[in-house]
């Protein structure tokens, strides 16, 4: 099958990519290959569809006709196995191929499988990154349940959140590094997480690493053992750079683009989780799984697809995540002198060298919180 | 595009723009009846300092950061104005991080709000406009 725009992965890239060339073009099919069976939804969603806070119909990005309406062709339950970038074309695994002019791969991340002895004969264990994980730890999550958790990052948490709702749950996370968050939280604001989560039942396990699973039971470098009934793999994830890498093209941890969202490899494009971006705030280029990211890549590749020019060179990394209650706001670089708030529950350090400010975290307190954002970029690309 | 804007030479710092928001949002006949002894939670606000005072509400930004950063899809722009659905957010705050000018806050019930043009209030015209009392505060076309 010959397309204009082939787009591999059906996520929040691939819409902002779609939405953009429609803004530009109205002709060229469409084609984008999804190896899942949904309707695009919301990732960072499906723990709060573990608590009922949401539904899978919420959970759709965009409405019913999202497709039909930009003349999308979908290509669910398959899963692109190759490019090849001479015959312009893209390898399913049921054989079939479909050729582009244009192609982005916005093929996101997998969750990284620690390499444990005896995990494999742990019954009841998942990621928690897609629908089918939720739906699956849903279906196994019941009263006087034990969960072990390995990881205290973001997937983790948000996890631990989402399981809390179940009635006498034991949840007991374990992670290597000896604090939680560790990725966006300085040692007093993860502190401070932690005994909020601590009052909340998580319990943690840090600064320790599993030897060996036998059966339902984690054992620990001390020698230290957890039971389990359910084992959820959060120890981070790892984009999927092998369709680009495959072909040669430029790739570090991520796939390697310029500003315009190409690869190195002639009209092929990716954005997203599977790409490092340019870090404004820091000058890096570094690996930026952030959904607000994605969308304006996505955005910028399909703009440049259908004969646009255009520039995405304004990423900051930024999170804001809350947890039982809590709300935490990061950005940026933690480099430079700090100005600093803290009464023990609110915290409050901002990150500034020539009186610019470079990054910050927050915890409660994050009424605009944007404007922050906003003076770190402006700092960076004015 | 039409926005409203206001004009800090002539704002009074009175803060009653900040009532007519919260007002209308009651959907209520009397001002007084509606906010008599509640604190209100404007979706205009008005920052001072020395002898300098503005109020601040959504720009319905052309390259809107808080749609595009949206985690659950419930900000929408329809016709130039950026909508909320209080159904579909779940209190993420995204876009209160994403919002360069600190125009997005919080509600009573933990989702977000923010100014939607007073489009779906019983008055449908603009009440902080309207209510300012020195005309500080209007909606035109600037051609930006």
């Amino acid at each position: 099958m010959k397309y204009k725009y082939v787009i591999i992965g059906n996520s929040i890239a691939a819409v902002g990519a779609v939405e953009a060339i429609r803004r530009n073009v109205k002709d060229g099919r469409i084609a984008i290959i999804s190896n899942e069976k949904y309707h695009v939804y919301l990732r960072p969603l499906i723990s709060y569809l573990l608590m009922g806070k949401t539904d899978e119909n919420k959970m759709k990005y965009r409405d019913e006709n999202f497709y039909s309406r930009n003349q999308c062709e979908l290509k669910l339950n398959k899963t692109a196995t190759m490019i090849d970038p001479d015959k312009k074309m893209v390898i399913l695994d049921d054989g079939s191929d479909v050729s582009y002019e244009k192609l982005l791969v916005c093929t996101g991340s997998s969750p990284v499988i620690p390499p444990i002895p005896g995990l494999d004969k742990v019954k009841y264990k998942f990621a928690f990154t897609t629908l089918d994980d939720a739906k699956a730890l849903g279906n196994v999550l019941k009263e006087n349940i034990k969960v072990l958790i390995i990881g205290a990052g973001l997937i983790g948490l948000k996890c631990a959140e989402g399981i809390s709702c179940c009635k006498d749950v034991e949840i007991i996370s374990v992670d290597l590094s000896p604090k939680i968050l560790s990725s966006i939280l300085d040692d007093e604001s993860s502190e401070i997480i932690r005994k909020h989560l601590e009052k909340n039942n998580i319990k943690f396990c840090l600064g320790h690493r599993i030897k060996e699973f036998k059966d339902n039971t984690a054992f620990l470098d001390d020698n230290s053992k957890i039971r389990f009934d359910v084992l959820i793999m959060a120890a981070g994830v790892r984009p999927n750079i092998s369709l680009i890498k495959d072909i040669g093209g430029k790739t570090n941890k991520g796939i390697i683009i310029d500003e315009r969202c190409q690869t190195s490899v002639p009209d092929i494009y990716a954005v997203g989780d599977c790409c490092e971006s340019l870090d404004v705030s820091s000058g890096e280029s570094k690996l930026m799984a952030l959904l607000p990211n994605a969308y304006m890549q996505g955005e910028c590749a399909g703009m440049n697809m259908s004969g646009a020019d255009y520039v995405f060179d304004r990423a900051v990394p930024m999170n804001s995540i809350s947890l039982f209650g809590k709300h935490i706001m990061t950005a940026g670089t933690y480099s430079g002198q700090v100005y600093y708030e803290s009464n023990g529950k609110n915290y409050k350090s901002l990150f500034y060298s020539n009186n610019k400010l470079n990054g910050f975290i927050l915890i409660e307190n994050i009424e605009k919180a944007g404007i922050y954002v906003s003076l770190i970029r402006e700092k960076n690309t004015a | 595009m039409k926005r409203v804007y206001v004009n800090e030479k002539w704002c009074l710092g009175c803060h009653l723009c900040e009532y007519y928001c919260a007002f209308a949002s009651t959907n209520k006949i009397d001002m007084a009846y509606a906010l008599k002894g509640i604190k209100i939670n404007p979706r205009i606000r008005l920052e001072e300092a020395d002898n300098i005072s503005f109020a601040v509400s959504c720009r319905h930004c052309s390259e809107p950061l808080c749609v595009k950063g949206c985690i659950t899809g419930a900000l929408t722009k329809n016709d130039s104005v950026i909508m909320i659905d209080k159904e579909k957010c779940i209190g993420c705050f995204t876009c209160i991080l994403s919002c360069p000018y600190g125009a997005v806050t919080i509600s009573e019930d933990g989702v977000i709000q923010k100014c939607e043009l007073c489009i779906n209030t019983q008055e449908r015209t603009h009440q902080c406009v309207r209510g300012c009392p020195n005309g500080a505060i209007v909606f035109e076309e600037r051609g930006e």
